[in-house]
């Protein structure tokens, strides 16, 4: 028996999970619209490549990865692009963002894809295939997965596969163990392959026996090494990345430290599942498991495909009428979906239907009484009575110093706050004003700079101009003996001892210069016109060349009338 | 007596020598005041403080000849960091100087006739363009000065408020009804 780590606090709020077990996964109806966000992963979002009106196929690349951080989104099945544009996603703003509207043909006819042998490819090629499928996290981060498949900066001693599935009512990583065991493992030795672990540690809440026995029963199956099934404690947030890694290896990963700096690395069982689907059949990301539930008539699990309008899913499982809004996730950490219409995304685990019978509006948040039971349940080991004290006065810096980075949000704090108080949103307040000042210092920065180059190029442009002009000059007065020869000025000093008349010779001597120098410049001026080509003569159209040839002819008369009239030192005039 | 004297004069001139020898070893370049002000503004360069920039601004407020409440860009809370920083009180902002929204600037593109002035006057060289070439904005270094509005000759250049979307939306400050806990 492996020994088993605990991590600070956690609460057991009641599981509701029941409920949506009871049937197998059934298969979501085809929808009659698709609403795909290209923004559906962590990092830049993907860039569309196809057009309104264009026919796609099932499995067919619909935004390209912009960026290193940036995965891949597909058409869902196949049918018609019928807009591009912004519309409602299930994000906790409830702005809308970029999304490929598809209408589906019904023939669900496949791209042509294959799959590889992930024995006999190198790893670089298996981690661009994860890439071009869109494989992300789906336990609900979406971080894309082949960014976490890196071996190369640190050595990965142990991967946990993450089926701990700790909120409340989700159950579609229950589910997806119960019925795909196999194939889960079978990507979680791909994925170990990737990253060389000597271990795969699957960890599962001791309330999912069935999946704990099927995953067991497979790894016996297959004849898995290296792979252990382990069943932790039900104790939320358990299936938190961090706080699993700490029950099974006992851990402890810090705010802006990685776990595979510490030889660990954690990928969601449904992660899994997908990576072996992507590179054995070469199947796009598509569809996934949603649980629905809540104030339904027959909570289930469907595979539904990526795109799929919330409404459309929620109907097929009975929504009751007084439904008033739908969760995305857990109801401990999910968002309120500004919508119905809004599409299904790779992080949707979860569709919850909130009634005001099920979910009571929350009671009045009353002053903090300082009980400190919010400390006492955080999995973070943090003091959340102090960090909502300084966020709620704005105290950015001291809330830092409280280690505000190290919440994970999990909403424990709130859930035992017997005042109330929306402690979570406090947080999630306190870290965007904090990452935009960051990235308003960033910007300063920048313009700090380019403000200071530009004062340091002008300056310098202006010496350098001062500098070719000295040279310049310089230049001229080196060369002007040979090229003007000034005839000399006091040729023959004493020669003549009348001064009117020597000065007369001088102004003599300078006028004659004077001409030297303007018959020069007249010369070097006819030499730079004769040497000047027309510009923009490429491609003009006929009747373009006509008119020029029109000017010319002009011009030649000019030249001939002004030489015939012999007005040699007088320039033609045009009248 | 006369030792005393000597150890006095020996103490006092030891102590010159190292004071002296630290004044130009530690030397400290420039005024590190100046620095730290320059450090808090939003270096926007705008000229809305009257000064040539954000650096002599700082200058100024070293110097105390400047007022701590003349940089809208920087908002209040700019105010509050330089009050901070110098141990001054809180200064609100003056009439017609309280600070705009976010901007970015935008060229027409079918208007411009490349005349090159708006790119000489762009502080942080955020405009890209040649002498009888289109010019356009690099929105991503622009620090929305608006000092390139002026100088164009044809009006091309307008303010666009830069707006909230998805991409830098932030989590507002939690507010709830206060209801009566009968």
């Amino acid at each position: 028996m492996r020994q088993l780590f605990k991590f600070h606090g956690g609460v057991h709020p009641p599981t509701h999970k029941t409920e949506s077990t009871r049937t197998p996964i059934a298969q979501a109806a085809l929808p009659s619209k698709l609403v795909i966000p290209l923004h559906q992963h962590v990092g830049n979002r993907a860039i569309p490549v196809v057009q309104v009106g264009e026919r796609v196929l099932k499995g067919q690349v619909i935004g390209k990865p912009d960026g290193r951080l940036s995965s891949a989104v597909h058409a869902s099945t196949s049918g018609t692009v019928s807009a591009i544009d912004t519309q409602l996603v299930a994000h906790h703003s409830g702005l809308p963002d970029l999304c490929v509207t598809l209408i589906p043909d019904g023939k669900d006819e496949w791209i042509a894809h294959s799959g590889v042998d992930y024995k006999q490819t190198p790893h670089t090629e298996l981690r661009h295939r994860l890439r071009e499928a869109g494989v992300v996290g789906l336990g609900g981060a979406v971080f894309p997965s082949d960014m976490k498949s890196y071996s190369n900066k640190h050595k990965i001693k142990t991967l946990v596969l993450n089926g701990a599935e700790c909120e409340p009512y989700i159950t579609c990583d229950d589910l997806l163990m119960r019925e795909r065991a196999g194939e889960i493992l079978r990507g979680a030795e791909v994925l170990r392959e990737l990253l060389y672990a000597e271990e795969v540690l699957i960890g599962i809440e001791d309330n999912k026996p069935e999946a704990i026995a099927a995953m067991r029963q497979a790894v016996l199956d297959d004849g898995h090494k290296y792979m252990e099934v382990i069943a932790v404690p039900t104790l939320y947030p358990g299936g938190g990345a961090k706080q699993l890694i700490r029950v099974l290896t006992g851990i402890e990963v810090a705010a802006g430290v990685r776990s595979t700096e510490k030889g660990v690395q954690c990928f969601n069982v449904a992660t899994a599942y997908s990576v072996w689907r992507a590179i054995t059949y070469g199947e796009p990301l598509l569809s996934r498991i949603v649980t629905v539930t809540g104030n339904v008539e027959h909570a289930q699990n469907f595979e539904v495909l990526l795109g799929t309008p919330v409404n459309e899913l929620v109907a097929q499982a009975g929504s009751k009428p007084d439904t008033d809004r739908h969760i995305m996730g857990g109801p401990m950490m999910g968002v309120d979906l500004p919508s119905g219409d809004v599409g299904v995304t790779k992080a949707t685990n979860c569709i919850i239907e909130a009634s005001p019978a099920l979910f009571p509006p929350p009671a009045p948040a009353l002053p903090c009484i300082r009980c400190a039971r919010c400390a006492d349940v955080c999995p973070a080991d943090l003091q959340p009575q102090d960090i909502y004290w300084f966020a709620k006065a704005r105290d950015f810096g001291k809330a830092q110093e409280y280690s505000l980075f190290d919440c994970i949000e999990c909403g424990a704090c709130a859930y035992v706050c017997p005042s109330h108080i929306p402690l979570v949103q406090y947080y999630r307040f306190a870290k965007s004003e904090i990452w935009q000042r960051e990235q308003e210092q960033q910007a300063a920065e920048i313009a700090r700079e380019r403000h200071e180059y530009r004062q340091f190029r002008i300056e310098r442009e202006k010496q350098e101009k001062a500098e070719r002009l000295a040279q310049k000059e310089k230049a001229a007065l080196a060369a002007k003996p040979p090229t003007v020869t000034p005839l000399p000025v006091a040729a023959t000093p004493n020669a003549d001892p009348d001064d009117t008349l020597q000065m007369r010779v001088d102004a003599d001597v300078a006028k004659a210069n004077l001409q030297l120098r303007i018959d020069a410049a007249a010369a070097r001026a006819k030499e730079q016109a004769d040497a000047a080509q027309p510009k923009n003569t490429e491609s003009l159209t006929p009747q373009q060349q006509a008119e020029i040839a029109e000017i010319e002819a002009r011009r030649a008369k000019l030249r001939e009338m002004a030489s015939d009239s012999g007005a040699d030192d007088e320039p033609p005039k045009q009248s | 007596m006369i030792s005393a004297l000597l150890v006095m004069v020996g103490i006092s001139v030891l102590l010159g020598a190292v004071l002296g020898y630290s004044a130009i070893k530690f030397k400290v370049e420039g005024n590190p005041l100046v620095e730290k002000i320059d450090a808090v503004l939003p270096q926007t360069q705008c000229g809305q403080c009257g000064y040539p920039g954000c650096k002599p601004y700082a200058e100024a407020i070293a110097k105390g000849e400047a007022d701590i409440n003349k940089c809208p860009p920087g908002g209040e809370e700019g105010i509050r960091k330089l009050a901070e920083l110098l141990g001054v009180d809180f200064k609100p902002f003056g009439e017609g100087a309280a600070p705009k929204g976010k901007m970015v600037a935008f060229i027409d593109e079918q208007i411009c006739i490349g005349c090159t002035l708006c790119y000489q006057a762009c502080p942080v060289d955020a405009i890209s363009g040649a002498a009888k070439q289109m010019h356009t904005i690099i929105a991503s270094e622009c620090t929305g000065c608006e000092l390139c509005v002026a100088p164009c000759p044809v009006d091309c250049i307008y303010m666009l408020p830069i707006g909230e979307d998805i991409s830098n939306w932030k989590w507002r400050y939690p507010v709830y009804p206060i209801q009566s806990a009968a």
